[in-house]
């Protein structure tokens, strides 16, 4: 069961790099758990800590005005590589709501869908007006699903289509598996007649 | 009928119900199953009460975490051995078969399907790992999953999906000696760009495609998630028949022909319709190397690496720059000469029978250079014992490589074989993302007799010298 997700008002931080790929959202010493939680602390561990454990001031998440960020705006091919859905589950328990690229990887986009994490793919020249007018992070950016727009009080409005059935669980907060079980007689049907 | 493609086909004959334009329900043939992204699917299955919907059509092994060590030993890695456990209670509470740490049929889980003829021509086949595109070299629409859909599956057997678009990548022409199957999939990456496939199941066709022994085809396929595609995958034909003949799983008896007259109608109608066409020429391509921290960041073994401002996009340039810092390396460098210190041969990429025995004819009666630390993770047990039978493990001893047991091993570097900060790899698997391998390691992907030839030279060299 995933939170619904209809608006979602916050700041932002923004990440500017390209490919950003599953391994550096998530590191692989941490995939050995059998949970669902504790991954945020190691949200992009190794670009977010130096090698003896500090934090490393010059990464964009450990910034003072990224503090309390629920938005992370980057670059294109966003969650690409590993099916790691342990990427997910850090980004939304370190608290983003909603990531805004210009392109992301497909996996990583299902797997925001199921765990109430907003991919909103905006044209490349929307994101860079978006990231000018972000500048400084301080104010606050409006995420629409329902209206499928971007908007902040500086005048930036842009449109986004999310993928149709991601929206409609988002939405709803839909049990994904209990709704698939609603079609249990069109599976049988199907599993009979290749039997 | 319209004219419609392999994928075309093989998505209409999975097609469950149709819930909304392009997004369909689709039934699962196989479900592969691996310790590290199961764990949370079966422990939300065990919250809500519910059960494995067909756990015959459901096969799980240990591979990511283990060690490729003495298996005699316990896991020493207290929290790696929760996970391999949990997959065994998960296994036997849910009535899956598991191909655990003691059986010899353990391996990479896209290693054993094929292996075993569980992987067959036409099927919709999951996994929740993205190089599970591997199995569409037999005509298989396969695709690389979370663990959310894996609960998915597991509980009903199906998954929803928005269908991606078709991309047939066209390969002609006749590849030259000392290029492999591993460096048309890297020309071709380096080619479309990580993302240039996103959204798209790549049909592979084409002369040089049809040359390719099976083994070759899986590492073109497995690599299509490195272009950015949902699956990778190539018509089944004669190769395909021969090699699964007589597997343990697959059809057998009176139903052998009746599968194999079957298998010949997946194939995509002359007049079919792809959405986006790219060709590429085997004979063009030479032994390519990454240089960078994406498998797009490649080049010819020959050459040199590219200047960073050369590049079209600001975003790109930065890319570049920021790889080449990690990476160690200034541009114009030549590919050919850095010095390395690891080699890793092994992954769902080029760990099989025909990698180990290329590899193999490189090495023989040579001795890996004196500051190299290499080693050979077969990709399955089964793998490790026709080798052993072929004599391979003595020839790779006996240079100096280190014999290892099945595994992922340093592809991902879950276990114990991890590059060092700083540390140099010539690597046969498919990532050189940042930190991959291990915190600071460098890792540059090539084919099996390239990582081989930079073994005994210490160095990245070009194979079509020696």
């Amino acid at each position: 069961m995933v939170s619904p997700f209809v608006r979602h008002r916050g700041r932002a931080v923004t990440l500017p790099r390209r490919d950003v790929d599953t391994d550096q959202i998530i590191p692989k010493q941490f995939l050995k758990g059998i949970e669902r939680t504790g991954f945020a602390p190691a949200l992009f561990h190794d670009w977010r800590y130096r090698p003896d454990g500090s934090p490393d001031p010059g990464f964009e998440l450990n910034g003072p005005s990224a503090q309390g960020a629920t938005i992370l705006i980057t670059g294109p091919n966003f969650g690409c590589g590993s099916s790691r859905e342990h990427a997910v589950w850090a980004l939304a328990q370190y608290g983003f709501r909603a990531i805004i690229a210009p392109s992301f990887a497909d996996i990583f986009t299902s797997n925001c869908y199921r765990n109430g994490l907003l991919p909103v793919r905006l044209a490349s020249p929307d994101v860079d007006a978006l990231i000018r007018s972000n500048e400084g992070g301080l104010h606050d950016i409006v995420v629409d699903l329902e209206q499928q727009v971007v908007t902040d009080d500086r005048g930036f409005s842009a449109r986004f289509t999310a993928d149709p059935y991601g929206r409609e669980l988002l939405l709803r907060g839909l049990d994904e598996i209990g709704r698939t079980l609603l079609e249990l007689p069109s599976i049988e049907a199907y599993e009979r007649s290749h039997a | 009928m319209t004219s419609r493609t392999l994928f075309d086909r093989v998505w209409d004959t999975h097609v469950v119900r149709e819930l909304a334009d392009g997004v369909a329900l689709l039934y699962v043939d196989l479900h592969l199953v691996h310790e590290v992204t199961s764990p949370q699917a079966f422990g939300g299955l065990r919250r809500a009460g519910r059960s494995v919907r067909r756990p015959e059509r459901t096969l799980a092994t240990v591979d990511h975490n283990v060690p490729t060590g003495d298996r005699s030993l316990p896991i020493a890695d207290a929290v790696a051995a929760t996970q391999v456990d949990a997959l065994g209670t998960n296994a036997r509470e849910f009535g899956i078969e598991l191909f655990d740490l003691t059986s010899p049929g353990q391996g990479i889980v896209h290693v054993i399907g094929p292996e075993l003829g569980a992987t067959q021509p036409g099927m919709l086949i999951v996994c929740g790992d993205s190089h599970t595109a591997t199995h569409g070299a037999f005509g298989a629409f396969a695709l690389g999953i979370g663990t959310s859909e894996v609960e998915h599956v597991l509980a009903t057997q199906c998954l929803v999906l928005s269908k991606p678009r078709n991309l047939e990548v066209r390969i002609d022409g006749t590849r030259a000696p000392g290029v492999s199957a591993k460096d048309l999939i890297l020309a071709f990456i380096g080619k479309i760009g990580t993302a240039g496939a996103a959204g798209h199941v790549i049909e592979y066709t084409g002369e040089a495609i049809r040359a390719l022994s099976m083994e070759e085809r899986m590492t073109v396929c497995n690599m299509s998630i490195e272009a950015g595609a949902r699956a990778g995958l190539i018509a089944p034909d004669d190769v395909t028949f021969a090699y699964l003949n007589g597997r343990p799983r697959a059809p057998s008896g009176e139903a052998w022909p009746t599968a194999v007259e079957r298998w010949r109608g997946l194939r995509s109608d002359p007049r079919a319709r792809y959405d986006t066409r790219v060709t590429l020429d085997a004979s063009s391509v030479g032994p390519q190397v990454t240089w960078g921290t994406t498998p797009g960041m490649v080049a010819d073994i020959a050459s040199r690496i590219p200047d960073p401002a050369s590049l079209p996009t600001e975003d790109q340039r930065q890319a570049a720059r920021r790889a080449l810092e990690y990476m160690g390396l200034e541009a114009g460098t030549p590919l050919a000469g850095i010095p390395i210190d690891r080699v890793f041969l092994g992954s769902c990429t080029n760990a099989r029978i025909e990698d180990l025995r290329a590899a193999a004819s490189v090495v023989r009666g040579r001795r890996v250079a004196p500051r190299v630390r290499a080693m050979v993770v077969p990709g399955s047990q089964r793998v490790k014992a026709q080798a052993e039978q072929e004599g391979l493990d003595r020839v790779f001893r006996e240079a100096g490589f280190e014999w290892r047991n099945a595994g992922c091993s340093m592809c991902l570097g879950m276990n114990a074989d991890v590059l060092g900060p700083g540390e140099r790899c010539a690597a046969t698997s498919n990532r050189n993302f940042e930190g991959r391998q291990g915190r600071g390691g460098r890792t540059h992907l090539m084919s099996p007799i390239m990582a081989a030839a930079a073994a005994i030279e210490g160095q990245l060299v070009d194979v079509r010298e020696w």
